[in-house]
Formats: C-alpha cells, sequence, structure tokens
C-alpha cells in the first residue's frame, strides 16, 4: 500500500519530464518536418501534419549558396576558438586553484560579470577595432571574438574542475622532481581531462549558436552557419520552408556532435557535484 | 649519513605566526615523531623540511648543507601523504617509479627498480592495477613504495595511517617499525596519535601552538615530563592533576597535603618551591591503586569501564576533583561504591604553579643515558620494580 503514492508520484513526474521535453524538442520537430514541405504547405492553416516530403527546399539551398563553406568555417572559428580559450584558461585557472591570494574570487566574479554586459553595448567599439585591424570578415577576427566571449565560463568551468584535484597529488608530483610544465601536462591534466573535454564541448556549442557577433562582423568570407540562416530571411518575404530546411542543415552537425558527446557532457558538468 | 637540523625556524602567515623559533637536531638514523594537537604546527614543520612550504626564516639543514631554498626533489628526501596522493591514471608501477621517469632513467630500469620495491613490500601481484582498484592497505603500502624507489636521505610521513581502519593501523604500525629496522634510515613521522608516536619513535618532539614543549625518547616524556602540557598529552588515559600545597621541602622530597588529612611525599630536588606555595599534583592512571590499607584518599565511583583485561575507575574524591584509576580487568567495583585510593609519592609529579616540572631527585633507571647510568651505578640506585 506504501508502495502506491511513490509509484503515481512517479508516474507524474516522468509525464511531466516528458512534456517538459515535448515542448522543448517540438520546435525543432516542426522545422524539420517544414523543411520537406512545399512553401504553400509550410504556411497552411490548419497545419499539415501528413504531406507529400518533398527535397525541393534542400536543392534550392544546394543552388543558391556553398553550405560547405559555411560549415567549414562553423567548425574552424568554434574549434579554433575553444581550442584558445583553453591554452589561456588551463595556465589561468591553474594559477587560480592552486595558488590563489586574496584577489581570486573577486576575479574570478569580475570575468563572470562581463557575460552580462549585452554584446551590443560594445557593438560599435569592437566594430571600429576590427575594421582598423582590417579583422572585418575574417576567421581570425570571428576566433578572436569568440575566444574572449568563452574565456570566462571556460576558466570558471576549469578552475572548479581543478579545485577537486586533491593538493596532495600535485605536491607529490612536485616532491617526484615534477617541474611546473610536468606537475601540469603529467600530473594535473590526465587527471581533469573528463572536466576539461566537458568544457571544450560547452564552448564549442556556444560557438556554434552564437549569430550576433557573426552577422555583425562577416558577410561571406568568413560567415559561419549561423549568418547562413540568417541569409534566407530574405526583404522579398519569408519562405519559411526554405529557412526551415537551412537552419536543419545548420544545426544538423552540432546535434549530432551533442548527441554523440552527451554523456561526457552530462558527466562533466555534474562532476563537482557528485564527487 | 643524513641528518637534519633546524636552527631558529619561524613560519609565518599574513595574520599569524605559526612556527614559532624551531630548533631540532635529527641524528642519522633516528626515527622522530612530531606530536602534538591539531594546529600545533607539527604538520607544516615537516612540509617545511619537504619544501612544500617556505621558510620564513631560521635554517634548515640536511647534512649540514643550508635547504632553505632547494626545491623539494633535491633535497634527498620522500613523503608519505595521509590521503596517500597515488596518481589515479597511473599503475602501481608507474605511480611508484614516475620520480625515476622525470629525472629521465630509461624504462627497463626504472620498472626493474619498481619491482623490487614492490617485491620488499608484496605489492607484486598489484603492479598492473590503478590505485582505484586497491584496498587502503595496499594503497598505503604504494606510497611508501613510491618514497622507497627515490632511495631518499630522509622519509617523511606526515599522518599516513590515520586513514586506516583500526585493525590495519596496528598491522602498518609494525610494518613501518620493521621496515625502519631494515633500513635505517632517517625517518620524521608526523601524527596526533600518542600511541603511535610512543610505539615507533627513537624521539618525540612533542609542539603545541608552534613551539617544541619537549623532546625525548618516549619513556623520558612517559616518565620526566617537562611541564603540565607534556604530561597531560602522553600516556593514555590522561594523567590526573590534583590542586595541592606544599607543607614540607627537604633533600629527599617535598610534602604536598591532598584533598582531605593525608599528605604525600614525592622524592624531587629541593628549591623549586617553598612551603606554602600551591602547585600541581601529576599521577598516571595506572599508577593509582586500590588499597583498603594504606589509602591516602577515597572517592565514590562515578563510571567504571571494564576493557575486559583492564578496568578504568572514574572517581570523584573530596573536593570534587574526578580521578581515573587503571585497575585489573577482575576489580569488582560498582558505581557508586566508595573506594580506598592508594597514591605512592615516588610514583607521581609535581609541577609548579606555571605548570613546569620540578625535576626528580633521580632518574627512571630507562631514561638514564650513559654517564648518568654510571653515576646511578655509583649510587648503587635500585630501580623501583612495584608498576
Amino acid at each position: 500500500m506504501a508502495a502506491k503514492p511513490k509509484l503515481r508520484r512517479r508516474i507524474w513526474t516522468t509525464a511531466l519530464g516528458w512534456l517538459a521535453a515535448g515542448i522543448l524538442f517540438f520546435p525543432i520537430f516542426w522545422m524539420v518536418l517544414t523543411s520537406f514541405k512545399t512553401e504553400v504547405e509550410a504556411i497552411a492553416i490548419p497545419p499539415k501534419l501528413f504531406f507529400q516530403p518533398t527535397l525541393e527546399n534542400y536543392s534550392t539551398i544546394n543552388d543558391r549558396t556553398d553550405y560547405f563553406s559555411f560549415a567549414l568555417n562553423s567548425v574552424l572559428i568554434s574549434v579554433g576558438s575553444t581550442l584558445l580559450a583553453l591554452l589561456f584558461a588551463v595556465p589561468a585557472a591553474y594559477a587560480m586553484a592552486f595558488f590563489p591570494t586574496k584577489r581570486t574570487k573577486g576575479t574570478l566574479l569580475w570575468m563572470l560579470s562581463t557575460k552580462m554586459l549585452p554584446p551590443v553595448g560594445v557593438l560599435v567599439p569592437i566594430y571600429l577595432i576590427f575594421r582598423n585591424l582590417s579583422l572585418l570578415d575574417t576567421r581570425i577576427g570571428l576566433t578572436i571574438i569568440y575566444t574572449l566571449i568563452n574565456l570566462p565560463i571556460v576558466v570558471w568551468m576549469i578552475y572548479t574542475f581543478f579545485k577537486d584535484v586533491p593538493k596532495d597529488i600535485l605536491e607529490a608530483g612536485r616532491m617526484d622532481g615534477a617541474s611546473t610544465r610536468q606537475e601540469v601536462f603529467q600530473v594535473l591534466l590526465p587527471l581533469a581531462l573528463p572536466g576539461i573535454a566537458s568544457t571544450g564541448l560547452l564552448a564549442i556549442i556556444l560557438s556554434w549558436n552564437e549569430a550576433f557577433w557573426s552577422l555583425n562582423l562577416t558577410t561571406t568570407n568568413a560567415a559561419p552557419l549561423t549568418t547562413f540562416i540568417a541569409s534566407f530571411s530574405s526583404p522579398q518575404g519569408l519562405f519559411w520552408a526554405q529557412l526551415s530546411a537551412a537552419s536543419s542543415l545548420a544545426i544538423a552537425p552540432i546535434l549530432i556532435f551533442g548527441w554523440l558527446s552527451q554523456r561526457q557532457l552530462v558527466r562533466g558538468l555534474t562532476f563537482g557535484a557528485v564527487k | 649519513m643524513s641528518t637534519v637540523t633546524l636552527r631558529d625556524i619561524h613560519k609565518t602567515y599574513v595574520d599569524a605566526e605559526v612556527i614559532i623559533g624551531v630548533d631540532l637536531d635529527i641524528n642519522d638514523g633516528e626515527f622522530v615523531v612530531f606530536v602534538g594537537p591539531s594546529g600545533c604546527g607539527k604538520s607544516t614543520l615537516l612540509r617545511m623540511i619537504a619544501g612544500l612550504e617556505e621558510i620564513t626564516s631560521g635554517d634548515l639543514l640536511i647534512d649540514g648543507e643550508r635547504m632553505n631554498d632547494v626545491p623539494p626533489d633535491k633535497r634527498g628526501l620522500a613523503m608519505v601523504f595521509q590521503t596517500y596522493a597515488l596518481y589515479p591514471h597511473m599503475t602501481v608501477a608507474e605511480n611508484m617509479a614516475f620520480s625515476l621517469r622525470l629525472a629521465g632513467m630509461p624504462k627497463a630500469k626504472r620498472y626493474e627498480r619498481a619491482k623490487e620495491v614492490a617485491r620488499i613490500l608484496q605489492l607484486e601481484p598489484l603492479l598492473d592495477r590503478k590505485p582505484r582498484a586497491l584496498s587502503g592497505g595496499q594503497r598505503q603500502r604504494v606510497a611508501i613504495g613510491r618514497a622507497l624507489v627515490r632511495n631518499p636521505k630522509v622519509f617523511l610521513f606526515d599522518e599516513p595511517l590515520s586513514n586506516l581502519d583500526a585493525a590495519l593501523r596496528v598491522q602498518m604500525r609494525i610494518e613501518l617499525a620493521s621496515l625502519h629496522d631494515s633500513l635505517q634510515s632517517t625517518m620524521i613521522y608526523v601524527t596526533h596519535d600518542q600511541v603511535e608516536a610512543m610505539t615507533l619513535a627513537d624521539k618525540i618532539v612533542v609542539l603545541q601552538g608552534g613551539v617544541i614543549e619537549q623532546v625525548g625518547s618516549p619513556l623520558e616524556l612517559y616518565h620526566h615530563p617537562r611541564n603540565l602540557f607534556v604530561a597531560g598529552f602522553i600516556g593514555s588515559p590522561k594523567m590526573n592533576f590534583l590542586p595541592v600545597t606544599v607543607t614540607a621541602v627537604n633533600d629527599f622530597g617535598t610534602t604536598v597535603s591532598l584533598p582531605g588529612e593525608a599528605s604525600v611525599t614525592i622524592p624531587v630536588k629541593p628549591g623549586y618551591v617553598s612551603i606554602g606555595d600551591r602547585a600541581t599534583l601529576g599521577i598516571r592512571p595506572e599508577h593509582l591503586q586500590i588499597e583498603p590499607n594504606h589509602a591516602e584518599l577515597t572517592g565514590e565511583v562515578l563510571v567504571v569501564e571494564r576493557l575486559g583485561g583492564e578496568t578504568f575507575l572514574y572517581v570523584k574524591i573530596m573536593g570534587g576533583d574526578t580521578l581515573t584509576i587503571q585497575t585489573n580487568g577482575d576489580n569488582t567495583s560498582l558505581v557508586h561504591d566508595r573506594v580506598p585510593i592508594a597514591i605512592h609519592g615516588d610514583l607521581c609529579h609535581l609541577f609548579d604553579q606555571q605548570g613546569e616540572a620540578i625535576p626528580k631527585a633521580r632518574r627512571h633507571h630507562l631514561t638514564l643515558n650513559e654517564s648518568q647510568e654510571q653515576e646511578a651505578h655509583e649510587q648503587s640506585y635500585q630501580p623501583k620494580l612495584n608498576y
């Protein structure tokens, strides 16, 4: 008898969980569905759930633009900016986690607070700097911007992972004769690898989905997939089916990537909590 | 030869001085134990010797060479940590050979060395395992093995047994003692457990509040504690302390009045206290006896703890003080019984008002060095064997 309320609660929470997941997933599902409709079907009221699927939109996109050049930009910029961010974040987090000063906590908070600034607030100065340094519409420029955007979160995350590494182990390494470089590469990094990997994954996803800076700082040469999507919302009116097809193409790689790495991602994000 | 010498060592953090002028000589092959309550600075002192903490001022000499600014791995030391601090991503063999790998020793050679050490510590079947697949005792052994591999001049142990369960702790204690016996190397060991200190040490250093309270052999600390702190810290259960007043002083000893009518004469050197002074009488639970004929005190039993082989009685005496008495296992006293307690003056310790011990007229025969032994022999000193 006692198990009954427990069971009912489980049914409820499960149903609620599915509902939430359904609500979150529905727009993506509808977008993919729409991408296989004709433009007429796409705006039909009431919406059509059953229709004759067509690849027409995809072939139009393929004719009009070069998807792979956008995709290549996305890959190069998001992976490049993530590697660059890790390169800066690991030494920074190492210093802050193992040699903290009175200002370490404050520095971390200050770094995070830069994320609270609306990006549009610094759009004009950054645009001017980029123009003067000839970084507009270059992959390097976008990589630098993405590195800077993600750096606070990357440093913060790696800092928490490093904090979980027992200090004793590093000291044992020092007693064994490890130089600082050896200590970091042969003792610390192997221990913090799951955390660093999930931080990297998160940074790649954040960079991939970033649209504000890519729309404002690139046009064609360095334009990633977010710009590619935007190019289908034309002034002649919205072509919903085409736009959906473009969006589906843009999110497909990162969706597959996220799917494959979700176990790693969840493990990394809950690493500190369940230790 | 590997000696360690500390000269006026100080350690100051931003807002606190944690080590206040420590002087210490550690001889070659000696097993030295730093003991004290938590926060006394014993671990800090060890870490300063290891090179993991900076020395604020003073000199650290190893084999006569100043080591203050030498990095940890160049001091010829190896350290075993409380948490073992094994590298979780390496196998037992890699853990033990890591220092050799850093030193650039070829792979075959360093694994040979790791194997050799594993044989001593009976770790051979575990060489390919990762630390997480080992039990606590095995991890501890690997940590010791990692130190052994380096062939250090001095071994440092930072509370190495405190993460083990009671039975394993006793076993590892015995293994450590025999390891020291077979290696004959200098070892410095930090613990808060006075049983570990008493059983392992050639020399115990009792620390409190960043200063050394006393340095001596285990029995010297037991029989001749220098002050109230050492007297209370060494020995289990703790020494009983009673406030007393001095009533007579002569060459044979000092007489103090106990609560009630009785008094007791303690054979300490004259000249430290005078009649009428207040003092503290110290007597260990194992030196108090239930004796109907010669009782100096009587008291009411509050608690009886029967451990089988021995029984502890907690007795409230006149004046409100509580004494702990260690008696044999078949003692029949019950709670609320009144028991007669005999106090033998020659087993007592007397401390002046500042808490400093008044030196005994004679040293205990197990705590004499050679010249003192000679002297004692000339005085035809007969050791007391009544306890």
